[in-house]
Parts: structure tokens; sequence; C-alpha cells
């Protein structure tokens, strides 16, 4: 499986790491259990086109969003993570990764 | 008819020309108490216990393709009963006994070989997790031996043991894991429930659910619509795009696992042995090919193949354990859709919607688990009531909290 990486160009698929469905957003903190138990456990796992996240760990570091088909592997599409993510939603997964931090320092 | 070393005489003796069928090839019928979805193992092993375990005779088992044309034709074949945790340790050990006198049971030769399973340490931290295992396997009653690095040298000559990077220390040894053949099984358990009287319908892929009222009532199919008293689902790695028929979003993602053979080779590897610092399993079929595997691929796919970079990481870990393998070439590979679970463990359970019961999350553990998974699910079938072994196999368990995470790797699939 070859990714086209929109820094990096054409890349083995081995330079990255899989982190799973785009899908699933993380809720406002405040949003209850339910809504966390969803996104932390629930998932469609399509078979056909899926939309999911990769890391480009052995090349630009870069998040990338990857449109594939799970039947065949083709791969779709592949853009920049902030081409995908609402930027309000990385706002709110950094404020919360740093509530996190805080109250771990503590 | 019941095999036997008569039949086998007299059927060599008539140079094998009067063997039949070992199952029927039934139409379906317009319903049944219980419909097993999934022609696997599992799903046949489940309908062999409704039906000689609980008395449930009147079941079908509905299949897409042929039946074992999934996972339990594409495994590596082992089987064990090495777990840590409770909700997997009981659990996998009626398994183990089950294996223990399958052939018996189902007077069908599934070539079970208690040969050993061995997983080599190569670190002090290591030693003392398999220590910690092998204590929670023998306070299980389960047999579990820590093996120093001259006694792994007395069993495995072969070994590099004195690799720079991951000498070999020792291991942990199951002397009653093994192997079994794993179309045998699929066979056996397809024969058995036939005489019992369950129809197994094969080219059946289930294409929706019946319901009446907010419960599920049968199954539609590709032959038609069969009405159940209860639906159990045993379908692997397929078991999202069924659930989704009924509604249903699960805590499980599908990935492929792939498997490898090697030419035959002579009889040079006795037992089953696992590399401790890669992720490399291996055993020598009967045949003399080196049965093996690793890793799964990582990324969700229902495409039964893989790709390359985890073939060589398979082989890198392979020729690191065990350099004699280098110049032994791959007969044959191939990959299985894996329903990979949020914490690694199996689901054995209700569903939220009446008349739909689950059997899944195998990961890739699925085939030891065969005979348990049959048992249990059958009990869970029968009674509406869990097996008392597999009380913490729960659906319900993600949302409570309760998971039965074997690796400790949290809710990332692809990890466990």
């Amino acid at each position: 499986m070859l990714i086209t990486c929109p820094f990096c160009g054409l890349r083995d698929a081995a330079e990255f790491t899989y982190r799973g469905d785009a899908a699933p957003v993380r809720p406002a903190a405040d949003a209850g259990e339910a809504a966390f138990f969803d996104y932390v456990y629930l998932r469609d796992n399509p078979a056909g086109p899926i939309r999911e996240h990769w890391f480009h760990r052995a090349g630009c570091h870069g998040w990338v969003t990857v449109t594939r088909d799970t039947r065949t592997h083709a791969i779709e599409s592949v853009v920049p993570v902030e081409a995908t993510v609402a930027a309000e939603a990385v706002v709110a997964a950094e404020a919360a990764v740093a509530v996190e931090a805080e109250g771990g320092a503590r | 008819m019941t095999y036997s070393i008569a039949s086998l005489v007299a059927g060599a003796l008539t140079g094998h020309r009067r063997w039949k069928p070992a199952w029927r090839k039934p139409e379906p019928k317009p319903s049944y108490d219980v419909v097993v979805v999934g022609g696997g193992g599992h799903g046949l092993a489940t309908a062999y216990h409704l039906a000689a375990t609980f008395g449930i005779r009147n079941v079908a088992v509905v299949e897409k393709g042929w039946i074992g044309s999934g996972n339990a034709g594409r495994n590596t074949t082992i089987i064990r009963s090495n777990y840590l945790l409770p909700g997997n340790v009981s659990f996998y050990e009626l398994s183990m006994k089950l294996w223990e006198r399958q052939e018996a049971d189902l007077n069908f030769n599934t070539m079970v070989s208690q040969r050993g399973v061995l997983n080599l340490y190569h670190s002090d931290s290591q030693r003392d997790a398999y220590a910690r295992r092998g204590n929670s396997m023998r306070l299980n009653g389960i047999d579990a031996e820590l093996l120093t690095r001259e006694e792994v040298m007395a069993r495995h000559p072969y070994l590099d043991y004195d690799n720079a990077r991951f000498p070999i220390r020792g291991g942990l040894l199951q002397r009653r894991g093994g192997t079994a053949r794993h179309d045998g099984v699929v066979w056996g358990y397809a024969r058995a429930a036939d005489r019992l009287g369950v129809d197994i319908i094969e080219n059946a892929e289930v294409t929706g659910f019946l319901r009446e009222g907010g419960r599920i009532v049968g199954v539609e199919t590709s032959r038609g619509a069969i009405r159940a008293g209860k639906v159990g689902m045993a379908v692997a790695g397929n078991t999202s795009r069924v659930a989704s028929l009924a509604g249903l979003r699960l805590p499980i993602e599908s990935h492929v696992l792939q498997a490898f053979v090697s030419e035959g080779l002579k009889p040079t590897v006795d037992g089953v042995i696992t590399f401790g610092a890669g992720h490399f399993y291996v055993s020598q079929s009967d045949k003399g090919g080196l049965v093996f595997g690793g890793d799964i691929d990582g990324y969700n796919s229902y495409a039964q193949r893989g790709n390359l970079p985890v073939i060589r990481d398979v082989c890198e870990g392979g020729i690191a354990v065990m350099p004699m393998i280098g110049r032994a070439r791959i007969l044959r590979h191939w990959g299985g859709i894996m329903d990979m679970s949020m914490d690694g463990s199996p689901i054995i359970d209700r569903t939220p919607i009446d008349g739909l019961y689950l059997n899944a999350g195998w990961c890739y553990g699925g085939f030891k688990a065969t005979p348990a998974s049959g048992m249990t699910f059958a009990h869970l079938l029968a009674r509406d009531a869990p097996h008392p072994t597999a009380t913490l196999l729960t659906l319900d368990r993600f949302r409570s909290g309760a998971v039965v995470d074997e690796k400790g790797m949290g809710a990332q699939p692809n990890l466990h």
C-alpha cells in the first residue's frame, strides 16, 4: 500500500502509523458518559470507503486524513488533517489535552 | 456412519469408493428454534452444542459461502490456554478441556496434538511477566512451567540464544497446548451437528433480519427468509456488517491478519514456539511446512489480503529467533479478517435487541476458542443466561468499564 503524503509525495505505507477511523469526534467535556462511551468504543467499521487518520512517522510528522476502501485498500484521497477536522474541534481537543496535563501535574 | 477402525479398513478394502458425504445439503425449512449465522468453527460448534449438550435440535446454520471458508481455514491452528486475566483464564481452559476430548465427542479425527506451546523470554522483566502469567495459570489449575535457558536449549537447540539484542533467557511452557487440524475441526463439528439433526445451509448470505414489534424473529437470506425463535451471530470479521443490518453499532473493528506456510521441511520444530521480542509464532505441520504468523497489518480491512511490510516484519522476526529458516521458501500466504474488539477479549452476550445474540470480538485468537465458544454461546442461546465461564465477556463491559484487557492497551484495536 502506498500513500501520497500531501507534503512528501508517494511513500510506503510502512512509514505511517495508523490512528484509525476519523469519524469519532471528541465530545465536549460535559457531554456525559453516553457520549464518551460512543466516542471511545463504538465504531461503524464500514466495508467500503472509510476516512481515517494516519501519522507520517518516518517522514514529515504530519497528520493526514486518508479516504480508503477497506474492501480493496484502494486510496481515493489524502489531505492534511486540518482540511477535514473543524478548527474548533482541534482547539477543543488541544484544550482538553492541556487540562489533562495540568491535572496530571498536580 | 460412525467412524471406527473397522469402517476405515472396510473403506480401504473397497478402494475408498463407498464413503458417503459426511453431512447433508438440506433445503432451508421455513422456521427453526435457533438460527446460527456463520458456518465457521464457532457457528458449527454452537449448533453442535445446542443439539448435543442442550437438546435443541431444530437448529440451522446459515453460511454465506461454504463452511470453514473464512477464518476457520485461515489460521495457524494453535491451541493453548495460557491467559492471565479472570474472564479469559477459565474460559480458555474450558476450551482446552474440550479440545482434549473433542475427537471422542465428535467421532472425528481433528488431529489434536498436544505438542506444547513455548513462549520465549528475552529479558528479566519479561521473565517476571511470564512468571506472573504462569502463576495465574497454575492458580487456576492449568499447567505452566517456567523453563531456564538450558531447558529451552535441550528442547530447541536450533534457536539463536546469543542474539546480541534479544538473547533467549528461557521460556514459559504449556505442555498441554499444541495444534489441531483446522479444517478437520470444521468438518468434525459439521458432521456431528448434522447427525443430531442440525441443518447446515451453505451459500445463504444473510441480507437482513425479520422483525416483529422490535424483536428479531428470523433472517432474510439469499435463499429466502427463515424464521427463528432466536438468532445467534458468529460471523467473526463480518460482525459489524451483519450487526448493522439490525441497526447495531459495536465496539469492534475489522483488521487483516496474514499467515504463512513454508515449503515442506524435515521434522524439526517440535511444538509451538513464540518469539517474545518481536511477534512471531511457528509450528510445523504434519506435512512438514512451517506454519507461522505475526502481527495484524494494523489498518481496518475486509480485503482478506495484507501488505508487504508486515510480511517482511514477520519474516525478520522468524529469522532473528530461528536463523536456520532464512533459506526456506514461503509456499503460501493468506489473510483473514479479524473482529478486533476494543479490549482484545471476546463478547458472548445478548444484544439490546430481543431475539438476537452475539458471539464476536475474537481478535486473532479465535481458533483455540472454538470449542468453548460453541459451548458457552449454545448455553446462552439455550438458557438465556451466560455460561459460568463467560460471565465477564459481556457486551456491556465497555460501558461499565469492566474491560478484560489482557495486554493493557486500551481502546485501540490494532494494538491488541
